[in-house]
């Protein structure tokens, strides 16, 4: 029972840090690397709102999710469009603009444990016989509703319209007169967005520190491959098959093996299914 | 309307032209021509070990030239077969802790020790790395940064190859002048390997895997088995350079793994010139010294080499080598238009 609650959990918190990553592979075809940078930093930004300056939560939280929307759009907009399409240049300039900002943080001193961010809702509840703390359950509320929001977006506005027609196809979408240099800006922005909110979400849950940025990017992108890169429906349903697969080894086998999870499933698919369980439409672009 | 009249114009030199083929050989000036260059980098590189100051300083070098087989390694997969390997790390970990096992458990001696370590760790990163590679796009950066942070985590947990704390008690090269002649030979001896192997006919093979694969597949042969040659090749380089850190340090550790064996090759790849396999080589005489200048800021170096990463990449992403060659090779005009 208590596997099956916390796997669900553990599933939806993993679908939260890919959604980001998926939706700017998917939209411009960046891997950007600097995911977990983006997660851990909007951590420290809240952190610092709430603290040093003393703001309520909440507005701490909307300024820091605005600020590191701004923050991706301008790594896009001074950095990566300026490499896109060009893929040597495009991963290590993302990476390497992520480690600035880990190294960078570590380097500032925000390590330790006196960085934490408080519960949005304290106290536990039994379902069944397994206590589960709200903040938890909030998580899964949350996750669902980015998802199902990410999907009314993605279908029903024309921001939304014009993002998935480029995931599609962009030179048939810069011929209809969308611009998809402000485009890929969009889902950077977004995507960044989607990191820090994910990172606000889940970082109550433990504390903030820098190594969180590597293991989020290398969760992240293992959900996206088992997916199928820039597939989102199919990263959710993949973090799920992950998600429950780290439980089951922190159940049996012990906490360490977390990302050996990651690494296997990744191997794993690229042997048996390359494109991942939903990346059918870019299997002929990516198998050699 | 402020339009540019003129235009920069580069020749080849005349020779450049004349010494491409075999007139080289007509006279000592286009001799020289050719071998200077080549001469003025491997007598520099012996050279040295005699110039640095202190004990200190050679160590330097030794460090210089490990750096410097990865970053050649790198420089390789990337800019020849097309695979961005963001885990330089993995080879050096591989290496290095083969090696400490040799020598630590079976006692074995250096002589012994890093020539297995060399193929047999090659032969194991090319085996991690298979599954990535009959596939294109980023799925190899992506598994190569994944490797080392694994493995790192795995020995940690497990509790193996002496944990935490490391294996101990490693043989050292027994003169400080053997180890880095012996790394700084490896480093010119790998160099103009690597540079003879992308001219012969395999090496017109992985560039074409780079640039073309399906015309590769067309041809009749095998994407798969190609690139698993070159991560070979590539995993070599840098699995050499571990077996000979563990030796230098006499110690091995989850550090083998740690980050800055996975940035500063490819900074210095990119600030050396990418594509040359000489400039990844002088990239690293730069930038590690460098870095050990600012060993004090901690981890602000990878700061440091990020951002200087970034710059080159995004505003300059020529290199000193590549500008060098164009300044050696050709002569400039403006000319009107």
């Amino acid at each position: 029972m208590d596997i099956l609650i916390y796997g669900i959990i553990n599933s939806i918190a993993l679908a939260l840090m890919a959604l980001g990553f998926a939706l700017v592979y998917g939209i411009s075809r960046v891997p950007n690397f600097a995911h977990g940078a983006l997660y851990v930093i909007t951590g420290f930004i809240t952190w610092s709102l709430l603290r040093t300056l003393g703001l309520n939560y909440l507005i701490s939280i909307v300024l820091a999710l605005i600020i590191i929307g701004v923050v991706s759009a301008l790594i896009y907009q001074f950095a990566l469009i300026r490499v896109r399409g060009m893929a040597i240049s495009e991963i290590i300039a993302s990476y390497a603009i992520g480690l600035a900002i880990l190294e960078g943080l570590r380097w500032g001193g925000f390590k330790g444990t006196t960085y934490t961010l408080p519960v949005f809702i304290e106290g536990t509840i039994n379902i069944g016989d397994v206590p589960v703390d709200l903040h938890r359950l909030l998580v899964v509320a949350i996750g669902g509703a980015v998802v199902i929001l990410l999907w009314l977006f993605t279908h029903y506005t024309r921001i939304g319209l014009a993002l998935r027609g480029m995931a599609q196809d962009e030179r048939a979408v810069l011929m209809l007169g969308i611009d998809s240099d402000i485009m890929a800006l969009v889902a950077m922005a977004a995507g960044g967005m989607l990191a820090g909110l994910a990172g606000i979400v889940l970082l109550p849950l433990g504390n903030i520190v820098v190594e969180k940025g590597y293991d989020v990017l290398i969760q992240a992108i293992a959900v996206c491959i088992v997916g199928g890169l820039g597939s989102w429906m199919g990263a959710v349903l993949a973090a799920f098959l992950i998600g429950f697969a780290q439980i089951l080894t922190t159940v049996y086998l012990g906490s360490h093996f977390q990302m050996v999870v990651a690494l296997l499933a990744i191997i794993l698919t690229l042997i048996l299914r390359p494109s991942g369980l939903f990346g059918k439409q870019k299997e002929l672009e990516e198998r050699v | 309307m402020n339009i540019e009249q003129r235009r920069k114009e580069r020749l080849d030199r005349g020779i450049k032209v004349r010494t491409d083929g075999l007139y080289a050989l007509m006279s000592w000036r286009e001799l020289s021509y050719l071998t200077l260059p080549r001469l003025v980098l491997i007598v520099g590189m012996l050279t040295l070990p005699f110039i640095m100051p202190s004990m200190y300083w050679q160590r330097v070098i030794s460090i210089v030239c490990i750096y410097a087989l990865l970053a050649m390694s790198f420089d390789f997969l990337a800019h020849f077969v097309g695979l961005v390997s963001l885990g330089g790390a993995l080879f050096i970990g591989v290496g290095g802790y083969l090696a400490a096992i040799m020598n630590t458990y079976f006692g074995m001696p250096p002589l012994l020790t890093i020539p297995i370590a060399t193929v047999v760790g090659a032969g194991i990163c090319t085996l991690f790395l298979l599954p990535c590679l009959p596939l294109r796009g980023v799925y190899f950066a992506i598994v190569s940064l994944m490797y080392p942070l694994a493995l790192a985590r795995v020995i940690e947990a497990l509790d193996i190859l002496g944990g935490t704390d490391g294996i101990m008690g490693i043989e050292s090269f027994g003169n400080r002048w053997v180890e880095q002649y012996f790394v700084i030979l490896m480093v010119l001896l790998f160099l103009f390997g690597a540079r003879r192997l992308v001219n012969l006919d395999i090496g017109l093979v992985f560039r074409a895997v780079k640039d073309n694969d399906q015309a590769v597949r067309a041809s009749g042969m095998s994407i798969t088995f190609y690139k698993a040659v070159a991560v070979f090749i590539a995993s070599a380089m840098g699995c050499m350079g571990g077996a000979s850190l563990v030796h230098i340090y006499m110690w091995s550790g989850i550090s083998l793994l740690a980050l800055d064996f996975s940035i500063l090759p490819i900074a210095a790849t990119v600030i050396g010139g990418a594509g040359t396999l000489v400039g990844p080589v002088l990239g690293c005489l730069i930038l590690v010294p460098i870095s050990e200048l600012l060993r004090a800021f901690g981890t602000l170096r990878i700061v440091f080499y990020s951002l200087i990463l970034v710059a080159f990449i995004v505003f300059r992403s020529e290199g000193i080598m590549v500008y060098g060659q164009r300044k050696y090779h050709q002569f400039e005009r403006w000319v009107k238009i």
